[in-house]
């Protein structure tokens, strides 16, 4: 139990996915204007990456690593290389099949975040946590707990960036500097406030 | 027609400054940052990163009337994700320590912006031959900027380039410290900010 908490400490704050790992700049820079979209995008974020995560677990560990394939009959069977494209295609498939669902029974919550779903198929924070899932190898339940968290980890950064950006309106900034190169300055800042929480561990 | 009025000349070229995907079409920054520590991994990465592009603008401009226009996004996944993979392995039989170093970056080149933006921005509307070309434009224009970006945060941070010492032993003596911070992650954000920065206003020039 511990370690699972001393797990999403670390992946929300320390090694936050986007400010240490850089993953998901594109959406983060695309939809950070304000802060309803970074909120919707946000969660829509957590969502997928708590169901993908663990899932490309089992597709790995039950199909891919080497040896997995022995509950079939089929010893000595490495099928790693496959990884990039089996965890694609799960992202993108469950991707569509969730916005599917969420459009029949949950309107609501569709409406909310509908539009952001397309964007995440293709949004490397999904991709990038099962693949430090499999280089970490994590077991199940770690695996779900990080992805969790570093949907988490993803929310808080765009928010931050969404709240500065808000202000930023309203300065006057020298031409050149608008836009992409002071959100991308704006970014170093908070990654490295974020840098503050290294070395907090629960022992 | 000279060289440098042809079509393909224009498509070369272009991405490489004027509109360069990562300063202008802001796409693809995840992996800029990350493997821009230092220069010979940014290179490999650039090199992974060229084959792909232009191998995947080849593939899906030649399918191009075939792909159905409702499926088409996973088609292309398809493409990217099988010639990453090619990379992948050719990179793990060669290079084995870079890649180690470049991680779960090489894979993330599938959700890499660039690959799909072009993809679907200029392979589906345009013949093989010009789309490859593009492909190898945007692919450079890319490397462009993750080597200038890996020159600052390696020489600053780390006192080398290319793996080999340049900053003389007597700036230490006097007390000249490499930055750390160059290295870790706001680093990377910052040197990539003021470097777009500089560029726009060149280009405003």
């Amino acid at each position: 139990m511990e370690n699972l908490v001393s797990l999403a400490i670390e992946s929300i704050f320390i090694n936050n996915i986007l400010l240490a790992y850089f993953l998901g700049m594109c959406s983060f820079l695309a939809c950070s204007k304000n802060i309803k979209t970074a909120t919707g995008l946000g969660f829509a974020v957590i969502f997928v990456l708590t169901i993908t995560t663990p899932l490309n677990w089992a597709i790995n560990h039950y199909f891919l690593r080497p040896d997995a394939l022995e509950w079939a009959g089929f010893a000595n069977i490495d099928l790693t290389y496959l990884g990039f494209l089996a965890y694609i295609a799960v992202i993108a498939a469950l991707v569509q099949l969730v916005e599917m669902l969420m459009d029949k029974y949950f309107p609501a919550l569709y409406n909310a975040l509908g539009i952001f779903l397309p964007l995440i198929a293709v949004n490397c924070a999904i991709l990038g946590s099962s693949l430090f899932m499999v280089e970490r190898s994590y077991n199940f339940v770690e695996s779900v707990v990080f992805g969790f968290s570093s949907g988490i980890g993803w929310l808080l950064a765009i928010l931050a960036l969404a709240g500065i950006q808000e202000k930023l309106k309203y300065a006057n900034l020298p031409k050149g500097l608008d836009n992409f190169a002071v959100s991308m300055i704006a970014t170093g800042l908070i990654s490295m406030a974020f840098m503050a929480f290294a070395g907090i561990k629960l022992t | 027609m000279k060289l440098t009025k042809t079509e393909g000349y224009k498509v070369l070229t272009e991405p490489l400054l004027l509109s360069n995907p990562i300063s202008t079409a802001v796409l693809g920054i995840c992996s800029a940052l990350a493997v821009t520590t230092q220069i010979i991994p940014s290179i490999v990465m650039t090199l992974a990163m060229t084959f792909v592009l232009s191998f995947s603008n080849l593939s899906v401009s030649i399918l191009r009337k075939v792909i159905p226009s409702n499926i088409r996004i996973i088609v292309e996944l398809t493409i990217i994700a099988g010639l990453v993979i090619l990379a992948d392995q050719i990179l793990k039989a060669f290079l084995f320590d870079i890649s180690k170093q470049l991680s779960v970056f090489v894979g993330l080149i599938i959700t890499n912006c660039i690959i799909m933006g072009r993809a679907e921005a200029f392979a589906l509307g345009n013949k093989p031959w010009l789309s490859f070309l593009d492909g190898i434009g945007n692919g450079l224009g890319y490397g462009y900027i993750l080597v200038v970006v890996a020159f600052f945060r390696e020489l600053l941070g780390q006192g080398t380039l290319f793996g080999i010492p340049v900053i003389p032993t007597v700036l230490y003596d006097l007390g000249y410290q490499n930055m750390g911070l160059m290295v870790l992650a706001p680093g990377a954000f910052i040197v990539i900010g003021l470097l777009v920065w500089f560029q726009n206003w060149v280009l405003d020039k």
